[in-house]
């Protein structure tokens, strides 16, 4: 396409285009309308004059007879820039005035019409148009009393040729203003499109450029802008995710492999090959179980779940959690406690679920005192699951009294596979915290790790559902009315 | 399954050859009927016309697609037991198979333990004691109205969740139960717990029902689940 072809494409110029053709008319309109004015004004003005002639012209013969209507007439026909007068015979002879020729039959007919006519005196021999007034008087003579309209005319053309420029200009104008505008868009339309061709070239980092001004093209920008950062930055926790889970399934897997060339070497019984084959799928289950987590925090990251949520109360969640992991805890020596308040929440209940489970799951896990601190606080093997609503956000947090997680670990310790120094022992996928932070990030939310001193506090921390507190507070308030 | 009871017949509609083969393979070395069709026409024809107890439906098949293929058996009130298998594992993917009219959801890769039990529990050979209002296995009786269990003479005191966790196995006594079945019909979860969860409420659950007694009636199905039922094994 060439400069000029992109150039009449642009929105801009045909946007011009329909504004010019707009103006060109209304302009023409307003040309139009103060002509037909002008000209009914004149023709007003030209009809007064002769009917005030005619009156005077009738008076003087009716006070002065014949002679004094010729004198009369002659004397008015010679004043420079005269009207036409002409007074005629009953046959027809002109007897005086200023009027030379006539188009046929004007004088027959009375009242108002529209003629041709030239002046006696008159040295060029074109025709002029006049607008005359016949009137019969009592003796049979006809008298004309007209007058140019040369004026008109003449007013007309200045009109016509002011709305010839006026439209000259207003299309210069506008084409020119047109190409202006298209050009100062497309030269910035041009810069963007050359940024994201080589973004998508493979440079993620370039920034579509943002001007000064603020008007809608920067903030197109700007918000292009940030979908860039976040596609980066997606781009690069897939980047990271891919490294980790090249890392950390190849260990598990190169696990499985030498187990399983281990138990075939070992030529054994029948019962050794089983115990080698369930430990295989043990195995293959903790790795499809690490998937499972990776594709779900893959969901949750990507904005996918969105689709599944709706209202409930994030205290049912801290309680049902409490109830599937509390003879867990137990059998473990853990006490598991939970503690809620109305925690209105809109959200994807099952993922919600799932973080708290994952934290009381890591609690249970980790959290257990360390066996050199004294004295020992007698809480110190207890979790607390809680739900509670502060201002316009409900805090879901799982609370253990064990080792924690020291402040500068704190942050690392969200990211995929990241399995800190003190729990490599133990299993576990190293997902748990991610999930549980996808999961807040999904809602709008985060996830907060702090010190329980000693220990680990987990919060998810979820916007509170407008307006849902007002409900939930009736509700409890229900419940000691019914008691009563 | 006993040797007595008619023979299950299952269809497996799934294009990938190698899993289609394996399941085929598995099911009738466990006794059943099973036959395979490769894409969702073949397959819609099969399910149709043969008479089958359970369908086991990948959700992504060449020609049609399983989630159409069981939505237009239901449109022909054809009502057998479907059984989704899907790579597509999340829970969103899961309520859209169940909305489309399937029974039970089982995402790839699953242990054949795990898809025997539910075609199990799904197969209507088995519709068990669904509307009875007492269930019975042994001596061991729960009454689901008015939430009362009894073992023999002793009345027993289960937790809420307990007795939920009994009923489920109790409904489906005589066949295995797995953890993510439970998990999924007694606490309505569908993830997965990373650690022994649902292996410790049993275990106390046992302790209620089983301590004591000469005879055990809840059995652990070792790479499988649970199942509850008199007699041994």
């Amino acid at each position: 396409m060439t400069a000029f072809g992109k150039l009449i494409r642009t929105t801009a110029f045909r946007l011009t285009l329909v504004y010019l053709f707009l103006f060109a008319l209304f302009a023409a309109s307003l040309l139009a309308y103060f002509a037909w004015n002008t000209r009914r004004l004149i023709t007003e003005q030209i009809t007064t004059t002769v009917n005030v002639e005619i009156g005077e012209i009738t008076s003087i013969y009716n006070r002065r007879g014949l002679h004094g209507l010729l004198t009369t007439m002659g004397n008015r026909a010679l004043r420079p820039g005269a009207n036409l007068y002409l007074l005629t015979a009953p046959n027809g002879q002109a007897l005086a005035g200023n009027v030379g020729s006539l188009a046929p039959g004007v004088m027959s007919v009375q009242g108002w019409s529209e003629t041709a006519y030239r002046r006696i005196d008159d040295q060029d021999k074109t025709d002029h148009r006049a607008l005359v007034r016949v009137a019969e008087m009592d003796n049979g003579f006809r008298l004309l009393v007209g007058r140019d309209l040369e004026e008109r005319r003449r007013l007309f053309g200045i009109v016509a040729k002011a709305a010839q420029w006026s439209i000259l200009v207003v299309v210069v104008l506008g084409i020119g203003g047109g190409i202006f505008v298209a050009r100062r868009v497309l030269h910035r339309i041009d810069a963007m499109t050359g940024t994201t061709r080589r973004i998508m070239a493979g440079d993620l980092s370039g920034r579509l450029p943002v001007g000064r001004s603020g008007d809608e093209l920067d903030r197109l920008a700007e918000n292009l802008n940030a979908m860039l950062e976040r596609i980066e930055a997606l781009m690069t926790g897939l980047k990271e995710v891919s490294d980790n889970i090249a890392h950390d399934l190849k260990t598990p897997l190169t696990r499985l492999r030498n187990r399983a060339e281990e138990a075939l070497a070992r030529s054994g019984s029948e019962a050794d090959y089983r115990a080698a084959l369930e430990r295989t799928i043990e195995e293959s289950d903790g790795l499809i179980r690490t998937f499972n987590a990776l594709l779900m925090i893959a969901r949750a990251e990507s904005g996918q779940a969105r689709g599944n949520m709706d209202d409930f109360d994030g205290a049912d969640v801290a309680n049902g959690i409490h109830e599937l992991y509390e003879p867990l805890a137990e059998d473990d020596g853990m006490t598991l406690q939970v503690k809620t308040a109305p925690s209105p929440v809109h959200g994807n209940r099952e993922l919600i679920s799932q973080a708290v489970a994952n934290l009381v799951e890591n609690a249970i896990k980790y959290g257990k005192p360390d066996a050199g601190v004294e004295p020992m606080k007698a809480d110190a093997r207890e979790i607390l699951i809680e739900a509670r609503r502060e201002g316009d956000q409900v805090l879901l947090s799982v609370t253990d009294h064990g080792p924690g997680i020291p402040e500068g670990d704190r942050k690392h310790a969200v990211e995929r596979f990241v399995r800190l120094e003190a729990s490599r022992t133990l299993p576990g996928s190293g997902l748990g915290l991610s999930l549980a932070s996808a999961v807040a990030t999904l809602h709008g939310g985060e996830l907060r790790l702090g010190d329980a001193h000693p220990g680990l506090v987990a919060t998810l921390v979820l916007p509170a559902r407008a307006g849902g507190s007002d409900r939930l507070a009736a509700q409890t308030q229900d419940v000691p009315q019914k008691a009563a | 399954m006993t040797a007595t009871a008619p023979q299950m017949r299952i269809l497996i509609i799934e294009d990938d050859r190698e899993s289609a083969d394996y399941l085929v393979k598995a099911f009738r070395e466990v006794g059943y009927i099973a036959d395979l069709a490769s894409d969702g026409e073949e397959g819609l024809s099969m399910a149709e016309t043969g008479d089958y107890d359970v369908l086991v439906v990948d959700r992504m098949l060449p020609k049609r697609d399983g989630l159409s293929l069981i939505g237009s058996l239901r449109d022909k009130g054809n009502r057998t037991p479907v059984l989704i298998l899907s790579a597509l594992g999340q829970v969103d993917d899961r309520i859209k198979g169940l909305r489309a009219g399937g029974d039970d959801y089982l995402p790839k890769p699953y242990s054949f333990a795990e898809l025997l039990a539910r075609v199990e529990v799904l197969s209507r050979r088995n519709v068990g004691p669904a509307e009875e209002t007492t269930y019975k296995v042994g001596d061991l009786e729960l009454d689901r109205l008015s939430h009362r269990v009894a073992r023999g003479k002793d009345e027993l005191t289960l937790q809420p969740r307990e007795f939920r966790l009994l009923e489920y196995l109790m409904k489906h006594a005589g066949q295995v139960v797995t953890r993510t079945m439970l998990l999924e019909n007694v606490w309505d979860y569908h993830f997965d717990p990373q650690t022994n969860v649902i292996d410790v409420h049993i275990s106390r659950l046992r302790s209620k029902i089983d301590k004591g007694f000469e005879r055990p009636l809840l059995h652990t199905i070792r790479g499988a689940g649970y199942m509850i039922r008199d007699g041994i094994r």
